[in-house]
């Protein structure tokens, strides 16, 4: 008995296990057949992005399905990252010249400025509730994107950096890396491999937290707000804590994300983005981590791959993102789902059964 | 005189928010739901109008009713068929299905109309006042715009004050169930707020786009988003609180584009509307939630 | 010295006087009732001794230390338990993680160990696992523990909402209508589960009831609450016996 409790896995354990087994086999499948030639250019060059996107849905679903607080901002925390980071990584280029060293170094300043974000709003709506939190976090990411993705400028010299927040007229133009609304030209470095190692690692960040005391605690502000304060746990400190975790590893897989391409622009990062990664985080199912990164990667490639209809296309995807919804969450198909998966393990039991007998 | 004139105009833009934010608070009040794709039946109440002067050659009051008929249908029917199936799903199932309409509707516009601006004018010539001998003009659109806003305001008041519908919606929004055991019809309530909501946003097609007449299939997208601020602003569910919010946002906008800087216009409105919640969780009017235990 | 000492208690809300002059002292291990009819004010009153309301006059001291209008958490680590007239459970996690949100402040380890797995997030689970067994063994709900809470029949729903409150090492704990809901038969293992819980901790209970047996049969004393005010106060049997009592109970 005491020998067989040793060796029983912990449900959670295994789910870790399983998750990351998953994702390490998604990169030996991608790899092989990138190196068969069987891959479109088209899907390789979804691989990054849909690295990032599996980041930012795994971290977002901390705050949305793990907490229980709707976030209508993630993008913002993502763009601070990303351009803190992108900053780096440009400023000190002749500085740090080896390129994993810098871009690692990068992601980590991304991801401690989002972090300083994230407690500084997670500090600022401490007594707002539901739709109200909802709204700041969606107010947060247009400043973001106004502030960042138009007005600021950065210029490199000599003497360190020099910041403008108008039209950078008093920098001198040719030591500009930053240039308001024209962006930052980037150096291209990420590669599907680092996003996968990212990607295990921010898996197992969040997994462990949620398998942890201070995850049981952030769940337990999501179940019941006021029984968990009487059994002695701080709602605020433990909403505060997943919305700083969740917003620095969004600002890491914004540095990611960020050097992936030639520039970085705030246009991208509008209210929209956000939507999109909150659409994964509850097509994934809220709460659960492996759904999150499989509504990334299904999400991020649908629209590619209906692109033969043309003109149709977003219509098809609005239909298809309501359709979903709506199978997923009204209850008569709810109910539809329940018997259809009674009979199908009905099936499968009987199956196991008729198995033992004959063993 | 720029001074009073400014203030003038951000109390036209704010008109405009307060009539799209009433439809936003109505619905979230009645069907404790925000409805994203609400700016999207503003632009689709603009192109209404847009073709109907434009392609059929009506005189633009027709347009106007026609636009309006248009959206109220429209919003009965999203709301039967996308968000009555999740009824009593969890509110973020809800949000979503919301966000799904505004694409389609986003969507379904740009393969009708295409992409391209279109010059919104269809020819309501409102005319212009010229006051302390012409040093200050108010253009007749504005003039029409604020008042619409009071009229339609003080016939909602009286609406959920005195009639049976009115009272049903008040009914509903208190809570839902006791509102059903009592008789009331709960989903036609909701469907009756849908259209007043979207005939509103037909209305404030017509002012939105006199006062910006660049007509694109996410025209309505971020005056959706501000009008929803707007709402929160004031306090989601009052009505009273969506005019106050309005009019503040636009005024605040109006001198931030003009005083400050065009682009940071909209960021100054977030940063004023995370003050307000910081030290109203509620906004302005908003009741104090407090859970009973 | 009373275990817990309550002063001229009140509140109002908004031109409601729901509490007034409210006084009360409970003797270490005792086992107290507040009973009242239905709106006089109990719920209220526990509300403000763990801190949901702060009160507007009066003093709570628990074992002599003043506790009067402090925060939630810190009058539950201050040694205040309870448990919801409408039950409050966790309901999307296991009972046992139920129970180990419960000994979260018995068993702490930093946030970031639990991340790397680090030996103390080992040692702690580990610890907290032999103590919420302990304590579902003791509601008999052992057998439940990965079970849903939210899965779980109403009156297992009830010992484990109380089992989570024990787990905070409370020195009072505050029962609120803990047999509402239930049939004669679970009442009667409720009654078992209180005297259990009463002795085996040493455990010091206040609890609001409407179940007249229920309070009869295991109440050393009683105050009847009535309109917000203390209408009788003493030992069981004389407080129900008290003709005011009977009034305020079946009307004139």
């Amino acid at each position: 008995m005491k020998k067989k409790s040793k060796i029983k896995i912990k449900k959670s354990t295994l789910t870790t296990l399983i998750t990351i087994a998953g994702i390490v086999l998604a990169y030996i499948i991608m790899t092989l057949l990138s190196g068969a030639g069987v891959l479109s250019n088209q899907m390789k060059g979804l691989l990054v992005p849909i690295c990032a996107y599996a980041m930012l849905a795994v971290s977002l679903n901390l705050v949305v399905g793990i907490l229980g607080e709707l976030s209508l901002g993630h993008a913002g925390f993502l763009y601070v990252g990303a351009y803190t980071g992108t900053i780096f990584t440009v400023a000190m280029s002749d500085i740090i010249t080896n390129d994993i060293l810098r871009f690692v170094l990068g992601m980590i300043v991304g991801g401690v400025f989002a972090a300083l974000f994230g407690l500084l709003i997670g500090s600022a709506v401490l007594k707002l509730q539901g739709d109200y939190l909802a709204i700041v976090t969606l107010a947060f990411g247009e400043i973001i994107r106004s502030v960042l993705g138009n007005v600021m400028y950065i210029s490199k010299d000599a003497s360190g950096l020099h910041f403008d927040f108008n039209d950078g007229s008093t920098l001198n133009s040719a030591d500009i890396i930053a240039k308001g609304a024209q962006g930052i030209t980037v150096h291209r470095m990420s590669t599907f491999l680092i996003g996968i190692i990212l990607l295990i690692i921010i898996v197992l960040v969040v997994m462990n937290l949620t398998d942890s005391r201070a995850g049981r605690a952030i769940k337990a502000v999501r179940d019941n707000k006021i029984a968990t304060e009487t059994v002695g746990i701080s709602v605020s400190k433990f909403r505060l804590l997943a919305f700083t975790v969740s917003s620095a590893i969004a600002g890491v897989a914004g540095v990611y994300y960020a050097h992936n391409y030639a520039t970085l622009t705030g246009t991208k990062f509008d209210f929209n983005f956000s939507i999109n990664i909150l659409v994964m985080v509850v097509l994934g199912g809220m709460g659960s981590i492996p759904g999150s990164i499989i509504a990334a990667i299904v999400l991020t490639i649908l629209p590619e791959k209906i692109r033969f209809l043309g003109d149709y296309r977003m219509v098809i995807y609005a239909v298809i993102l309501i359709v979903m919804m709506i199978f997923s969450w009204n209850p008569k198909c709810i109910e539809l789902r329940k018997t259809v998966s009674a009979k199908i393990k009905g099936i499968f039991k009987k199956g196991g059964a008729s198995k033992k007998e004959v063993q | 005189m720029s001074f009073i004139s400014n203030i003038i105009d951000g109390i036209n833009l704010g008109s405009i928010y307060a009539i799209i934010a009433l439809g936003y608070t109505m619905v979230y009040g009645i069907a404790k739901m925000l409805n994203f794709a609400h700016g999207d039946v503003i632009m689709i109440g603009g192109y209404v109008l847009y073709e109907v002067v434009k392609e059929l050659g009506f005189h633009p009051l027709l347009a106007v009713f026609l636009s309006m008929l248009f959206c109220t249908v429209l919003g009965i029917v999203i709301e039967k068929v996308a968000y009555k199936p999740l009824r009593n799903a969890t509110s973020l199932a809800v949000l979503i299905t919301a966000i799904g309409v505004s694409y389609l509707l986003q969507n379904l516009a740009q393969l009708i109309f295409t992409s391209n601006p279109k010059n919104f004018n269809i020819g309501l010539d409102f005319g212009t006042i010229s006051l302390a001998g012409g040093e200050l003009i108010i253009k007749g659109s504005t003039i029409a715009t604020v008042s619409a806003c009071a009229v339609i305001m003080t016939a909602l008041l009286i609406f959920i004050k005195k009639s049976k519908v009115g009272r049903a919606m008040l009914a509903v929004s208190e809570d839902k169930d006791a509102a059903r055991l009592m008789g009331v019809n709960v989903n036609r309530t909701i469907s009756v707020t849908f259209a007043i909501g979207s005939a509103l946003a037909a209305i404030a097609s017509l002012f939105m786009f006199t006062a910006i007449p660049s007509l694109t299939p996410t025209a309505g997208s971020m005056p959706g988003i501000k009008a929803f601020v707007a709402a929160v602003f004031g306090g989601i569910g009052s009505i009273p609180g969506a005019l106050v919010g309005g009019l503040l946002l636009g005024v605040i906008e109006n001198f931030s584009k003009r005083y400050i800087s065009t682009t940071l216009a909209n960021a100054i409105v977030f940063i004023v509307l995370i003050i307000v919640l910081i030290f109203k969780p509620t906004g302005l009017f908003g009741k104090k939630i407090k859970e009973k235990v | 010295m009373a275990m817990l000492d309550v002063t001229n208690l009140g509140i109002s809300f908004g031109g409601l006087r729901a509490v007034d002059n409210f006084n009360i002292q409970i003797e270490d291990g005792e086992l107290y009732g507040l009973i009242g009819p239905n709106g006089a004010g109990k719920t209220t009153v526990f509300n403000l001794l763990t801190g949901v309301y702060k009160p507007d006059t009066g003093s709570v001291r628990l074992d002599g230390k003043d506790i009067t209008g402090k925060r939630v958490v810190q009058i539950n680590k201050d040694g205040i338990a309870r448990t919801f007239q409408n039950i409050r459970l966790f309901g999307k996690q296991s009972v046992l993680d139920n129970v180990k949100i419960g000994l979260h402040n018995i068993y702490p380890y930093p946030a970031i160990a639990g991340i790397l797995k680090l030996p103390v997030y080992f040692k702690r689970e580990a610890q907290m696992n032999e103590k919420a067994m302990e304590l579902l063994k003791v509601f008999d709900l052992d057998g439940e523990a990965d079970t849903l809470a939210s899965n779980l029949p109403y009156g297992k729903q009830r010992k484990l909402e109380i089992a989570r409150a024990m787990a905070t090492n409370p020195r009072l704990l505050l029962l609120d209508e803990p047999a509402a809901g239930m049939n004669p038969n679970e009442t009667m293992e409720l009654v078992n589960t209180i005297n259990f819980v009463r002795e085996h901790f040493k455990m010091t209970i206040l609890l609001i009831e409407h179940d007249m047996k229920l309070v009869s049969s295991i109440c050393e004393r009683l105050t009847v609450l009535n309109f917000g005010s203390v209408l009788a106060q003493g030992e069981t049997s004389k407080v129900l016996a008290d003709p005011e009592v009977v009034k305020a109970y079946l009307g004139e």
